[in-house]
């Protein structure tokens, strides 16, 4: 259904992507790739997915565009003209095409196939309690295992971020000189 | 003009719902084709109005307050009691010349503080103000109200970013490293109350405290991870609205203004209104999950309508957090953020642990095993906690080398 | 306890904040323009030019001996001298200033003036609240705008201005004094000699001294 409100959204979505990768400063590009993010949790709140879209909301926009924000601060010289096209287009548009034929070809695959997804079947309405509920009675072994994962990457940032001289082994002789 | 009196219209029943009342009428006029237009226009112009309204009202109470703590008269000159000072500050903050500097990113620079109220006034769609007045009922309404605040962090790296000076790149890096660190213990204090409703919804949150037994209310604040986590709420909405003594990023007397410092007149003033309206928005909250929202504190008190209720618990959190800001030095980066992650954020897991332990223990008389188990569970690490925060180093005495 | 600090802090402002609505002394504001603390006496702000009696162009006690002008350091006095004489604060006639003006944008208030000046006619006044919407010519202060009675020299350094009033007074007597002693001696001498210096003498040089001799005599004649 071509809604207004679906055309809106897309039109977000696609041209915040689009306008990431074609911006040459990067900040502007993650920017933009932000309103990209916005619009795609509009699209998931337009299909009823409420969790999912505040979710896509507080974790991308709110977490990985800051991250992405703080890399590219943190590595890149500001107001250095970035190269427009690199020199292997021609090999990243062939594979740019190959990726959007079959990715195209299968999403158009999955509404023909099956007899039973001809019927407008209503989406479910997935409430917060029902995914808590399936998280840790169907799923709990793949939560732990990403809590582990996290654990982990947590600590190794922490390792990478810490100063030597922070070593707790070295404060003792620094109170005493 | 008695008998009106005499009838039921000016019930008890009728005032508090008399905003409800107002909008059906209003609705009624209009046409249906409009009908869900207006519905939403009739339901926002209010919130638009009075908000920034508490906004004028509350600088005006800050610097007549602060004033007053420290001794001093605040203005008064112009108006009665200088009470028209809101107004001399508007007119002051829309004449002033804007000025952008010549080597700032102008689209970004303008769309900062856009972003920043945009977002602080979407965060009021999901608090209820009195009974049936939320504006939209969402099922994951506190899901919302965290996701529009983390895009204001967002909107203040752009601000500090684009001014292109180094004070207020700085200030914005250093506000955004607080509001990340403060806003997980924030999330995490909340979970408590969601746990005890069993929704996501604030409607359901403020329903499940509106009980009473005997007189007394069904609040959360009135158990002891209720205590607690409101505690612990509100330091880390003062920490996420950048408010003292956590407001190291706008420090005034250090870097200046931190990362709205390349901003004049209008635009400054729209991040002053953002900011406050994120506070009263993060207060609302705290009321909402932990003071039973509308609900009147004693159960003879209902007559009085609901809204002056939830109005009347903002502006005593309101008076709170003036209160502090008038009391306590500001903390610095590192203090501010060890405390963040080495004591709220263990203290609001631990609340979360104690919930779920509370929900499962049997009751007793007057609560009294799970307040007593509950009590210990919190108390002990607490100490802990806050004893392995004190400055271990002794302070020696300082030999000068070289003076005589 | 934990949070000591913080309720000990809290309870001090809650008691501020409380306390200043109950007792008023709390509250050390001074309310200007209504209420004003008044000045200690050793304030200074920028000079003034003192007149004694009611008229301040006649009473003017400066004789224009331009040693304020040589000494102020960012040189702010600009005198021009007259070509006339007057009577002084002690009775002789003196020169006067035709043109005295400071420039109290640039006056640092050192109080050099006042302290070089051998006649008491400079001192440094208290007043402050100076605005003007010129910033050249209104702060150019002439003559007029300078000069302030003895009065007001006395209401605003009342020990500094008595113990000037008692040296003028001591200074008036002793010339006083003078004048009654010499001109007895000096008629005596002066006869012989007048015809003399009468003769010889065509340039106006001897003649105010002359003149000014006969004056005393003949007022003590009277």
């Amino acid at each position: 259904m071509m809604t207004a409100t679906f055309l809106i959204l897309a039109a977000i979505a696609v041209a915040g992507s689009a306008t990431a990768m074609s911006l040459r400063n990067a900040v502007h590009c993650v920017l933009a790739l932000t309103a990209g993010f916005l619009g795609l949790a509009g699209l998931y709140l337009y299909l009823g997915a409420q969790f999912v879209g505040l979710t896509q909301v507080m974790v991308y926009v709110g977490a990985v565009a800051i991250l992405a924000v703080f890399a590219i601060m943190m590595t890149h010289h500001p107001g250095e003209p970035e190269e427009r096209f690199s020199r292997l287009w021609l090999s990243g548009f062939i594979i740019a095409a190959a990726v959007f034929l079959t990715l195209a070809r299968a999403i158009t695959l999955a509404f023909v196939a099956s007899p039973a997804s001809t019927t407008q079947a209503a989406a479910p309405s997935v409430t917060a309690q029902q995914i808590g509920d399936t998280l840790l009675s169907r799923y709990v072994l793949p939560l732990e295992i990403i809590g582990l994962l996290l654990t982990a990457a947590l600590i190794g940032a922490v390792i990478i971020a810490m100063d030597p001289k922070d070593d707790p082994s070295h404060t003792e002789e620094e109170a005493t000189q | 003009m008695i008998a009106l009196m005499n009838s039921g219209a000016f019930s008890a029943e009728n005032l508090d719902q008399i905003f409800v009342l107002a909008k059906h009428a209003l609705l009624a006029r209009t046409p249906g084709m409009l009908q869900p237009l207006a519905s939403a226009i009739i339901s926002i112009v209010p919130l638009m109005i009075v908000f920034p309204l508490l906004f004028a009202i509350t600088t005006i109470l800050e610097r007549k307050g602060l004033g007053r703590m420290q001794n001093r008269y605040g203005p008064n000159r112009v108006g009665p009691f200088g009470l028209l000072q809101p107004a001399a500050d508007g007119i002051k903050a829309l004449i002033k010349e804007d000025v952008v500097p010549a080597a700032a990113d102008q689209l970004v620079h303008f769309f900062a503080p856009v972003v920043f109220v945009a977002a602080a006034f979407l965060g009021y769609s999901v608090l209820p103000i009195g009974r049936n007045m939320v504006l939209v009922n969402l099922n994951a309404g506190v899901l919302f109200f965290f996701a529009v605040g983390s895009v204001v962090e967002l909107s203040v790296f752009m601000a500090g970013w684009s001014s292109r000076s180094k004070y207020s790149l700085l200030g914005a890096m250093r506000a955004i490293a607080q509001m990340i660190s403060y806003e997980v213990p924030l999330v995490l204090a909340a979970v408590p109350a969601i746990m005890a409703a069993g929704s996501l919804s604030t409607v359901d949150i403020v329903e499940a405290q509106a009980g009473y037994t005997g007189i007394f209310p069904h609040w959360f604040l009135f158990t002891p991870w209720g205590i607690v986590g409101f505690g612990l709420f509100l330091i880390a909405a003062t920490a996420e609205s950048n408010r003292s003594p956590f407001d190291l990023p706008e420090g005034e007397s250090e870097i200046i203004a931190g990362y709205f410092i390349e901003y004049s007149g209008f635009k400054f003033a729209l991040f002053f209104l953002a900011e406050y309206l994120g506070m009263f928005a993060t207060s609302a909250l705290g009321i909402t999950l932990f003071l039973g929202g509308w609900s009147a504190p004693l159960s003879f008190l209902s007559f009085i309508p609901s809204w002056i209720w939830f109005f009347t618990k903002l502006l005593a959190l309101i008076f709170f957090f003036i209160w502090i800001r008038g009391t306590l030095p500001r903390l610095r980066m590192d203090q501010l953020m060890g405390f963040a992650w080495k004591f709220i954020l263990p203290m609001a897991l631990l609340n979360v642990f104690v919930t779920g332990l509370w929900r499962f223990l049997p009751a007793g008389p007057l609560n009294s095993i799970r307040w007593a188990v509950c009590a210990a569970v919190l108390a002990a690490p607490c100490i802990v906690l806050s004893q392995s925060l004190k400055q271990k180093k002794k302070l020696l005495l300082r030999t000068y080398h070289f003076a005589e | 306890m934990i949070g000591n600090g913080i309720l000990k802090g809290l309870t001090e402002t809650a008691r501020n904040f409380f306390g200043s609505y109950v007792s008023k002394d709390r509250l050390t504001t001074v309310q200007y323009p209504e209420q004003k603390i008044p000045q200690i006496e050793a304030s200074r702000n920028f000079p003034f030019l003192v007149y004694d009696g009611a008229d301040w162009d006649a009473g003017m006690r400066c004789v224009a001996c331009q040693i304020c002008e040589k000494e102020c350091p960012p040189k702010c006095i600009f005198i021009e001298k007259s070509k006339d004489k007057k009577p002084d604060a002690v009775g002789k006639a003196q020169f006067y200033p035709a043109r005295f003006d400071i420039d109290i944008s640039v006056c640092m208030s050192c109080q050099i003036c006042v302290e070089v000046c051998p006649f008491d006619a400079i001192k440094m006044d208290v007043e402050f609240d100076l605005p003007t919407d010129n910033r050249f010519s209104g702060l150019l202060l002439d003559r007029h705008k300078l000069a302030k009675s003895n009065d007001y020299y006395h209401q605003i350094h009342p020990t500094e201005a008595s113990a000037v009033d008692a040296a003028l007074a001591e200074e008036r007597a002793k010339t006083a004094a003078k004048a009654a002693a010499a001109p007895p001696v000096a008629a005596a001498a002066a006869k012989p000699a007048a015809p003399a210096t009468a003769a010889t003498a065509t340039s106006a040089a001897p003649q105010p001294a002359a003149a000014s001799t006969p004056k005393p005599a003949e007022g003590d004649a009277k």
